[in-house]
């Protein structure tokens, strides 16, 4: 750690807000959009949600059926590893035990799951940090459908990991039988990222 | 790219140079000592540290070609009320020293030998990353067919603009495209006006080539432009963009 001649920054409030942001974060009041190509543009009467193991199709929704399930509102932090952070925003979606719980699964097949989205991005995420209410695919912003550029119609919502791993535009949630890296994470990115240790960039402890 | 498992450390560097490029937006080139090659449209975190050990960390582009020693540029565009750019534009000199980790990004990037051609497409300091693919070609006596078309508020927004005019000189094939959003000097021979589908198809290299487009800008120019390129029949998986949000600081 080198101190730069000069620098003091400009530090937010003392106390409860700054614990909770992550090391090496700053709280933004925008919502940035960062994305590797064009916004797909999906039309809700196109859109399904398919959840599969292998070749094996554990069950799928349309976009009907899928509001249908049980709706489930968070508010939470997210932090991006570009550094930004943003407190308090509010979701509305399915979790992930939901989901499973509308598939009839009552144990998870894999300990892993690819999430695969419209325009071909991918991640991965290990199955214990999608269940017990951790994540949903969320379909609601502030009260409001999610518009296309920040991942609508649905998207996932992992608060608790760097926000690349809260894939927009999913459709497809597949069980893997190994940690299998997606876009980002084989492109020099953290396979598990984790915003609390600082878990940006491939061979972060 | 980095290798699979090896931390990226942060690095100490020593700021040697520091260029004024417009009257918001600054170079600064600093040595870092154990620095790795880039390839060009990758970027770099810098950490700045406080005297009692406050941190502030950032993303920025790399602007300098690849292939240049331990030496890492970045260029740096006043954000109002920012807490970096504000001080790396006002306050830091040459000789004082700075952190940083890289390079990171694998998807954003063109090297020479890829081939093209490329559609650059640059919204303001989105240039960044674009220059420094224009300047690895130029360093690589790479003659792939490249258009770079970039929006800028005035002239005096401009960045870089006598090195695009010497690098458009050259005759190598790279075609430069200036478009002005909010004014018309005298005497302006560019386009003028939000980039919009009649100017990319002025402009554009023939979609029957195949070419790899790369965008970069505020949110709202990506979007506009990646929309643009999709319904004018570019093939989207070859259409990469980068954006950064109005709070800018980020890539």
């Amino acid at each position: 750690m080198a101190v730069t001649r000069g620098f003091t920054g400009r530090r937010r409030g003392e106390g409860e807000a700054q614990d909770r942001v992550p090391p090496g974060q700053f709280v933004t009041s925008d919502f940035p959009v960062l994305t590797a190509g064009p916004t797909p543009q999906t039309a809700v009467a196109d859109w399904s949600l398919a959840l599969q193991h292998g070749g094996k199709l554990l069950g799928k929704w349309s976009w009907d059926a899928f509001n249908a399930l049980p709706q489930t509102e968070v508010s939470v932090d997210i932090h991006c590893v570009t550094k930004w952070s943003k407190l308090d925003t509010r979701w509305r979606g399915v979790t992930f035990d939901d989901l499973m719980g509308a598939a009839g699964i009552e144990k998870p097949p894999t300990k892993f799951v690819m999430a695969h989205c419209d325009g071909g991005y991918t991640t991965n995420l290990p199955v214990a940090d999608l269940s017990s209410g951790k994540a949903m695919i969320a379909t609601h912003y502030d009260g409001l459908p999610i518009p296309a550029a920040h991942g609508g119609p649905a998207r996932l919502l992992v608060p608790h990991l760097y926000f690349w791993k809260s894939a927009k535009w999913v459709r497809r949630l597949s069980f893997q039988d190994s940690d299998r890296p997606g876009f980002w994470e084989s492109l020099g990115y953290h396979i598990y990222g984790d915003p609390w240790r600082e878990q940006r960039y491939d061979g972060d402890p | 790219m980095i290798e699979a498992g090896r931390r990226l450390e942060w690095l100490n560097a020593r700021v040697i140079e520091v260029r004024v490029e417009n009257f918001q937006v600054k170079t600064i080139v600093s040595e870092a000592s154990g620095w790795t090659d880039h390839a060009a449209g990758q970027h770099v975190d810098i950490r700045l540290t406080a005297p009692d050990g406050y941190q502030a960390q950032r993303s920025y582009s790399i602007a300098n070609a690849p292939g240049d020693g331990q030496r890492v540029g970045i260029t740096v565009q006043r954000v109002d009320n920012g807490e970096v750019s504000p001080f790396l534009l006002d306050e830091l000199r040459v000789g004082d020293t700075i952190e940083l980790r890289g390079p990171i990004g694998g998807y954003f990037t063109w090297e020479p030998g890829d081939g093209g051609p490329l559609l650059l497409l640059a919204g303001g300091s989105g240039v960044v990353p674009l220059m420094c693919m224009l300047r690895a070609r130029a360093k690589a006596g790479d003659l792939t067919p490249v258009t770079l078309l970039y929006s800028s508020r005035s002239d005096r927004h401009i960045i870089y603009r006598e090195e695009l005019d010497r690098l458009a000189a050259a005759g190598d094939g790279f075609t430069l495209v200036h478009t002005l959003t909010h004014e018309r000097p005298e005497r302006w021979i560019g386009e003028t006006g939000l980039i919009d589908r009649p100017m990319l198809e002025r402009h554009g290299p023939d979609r029957g080539a195949n070419p790899q487009s790369f965008v970069c800008g505020p949110t709202p120019f990506v979007e506009a432009i990646a929309n643009h390129l999709v319904a004018l029949g570019y093939p989207g998986d070859r259409i990469k963009t980068e954006r950064f949000g109005p709070s800018g600081d980020v890539k």
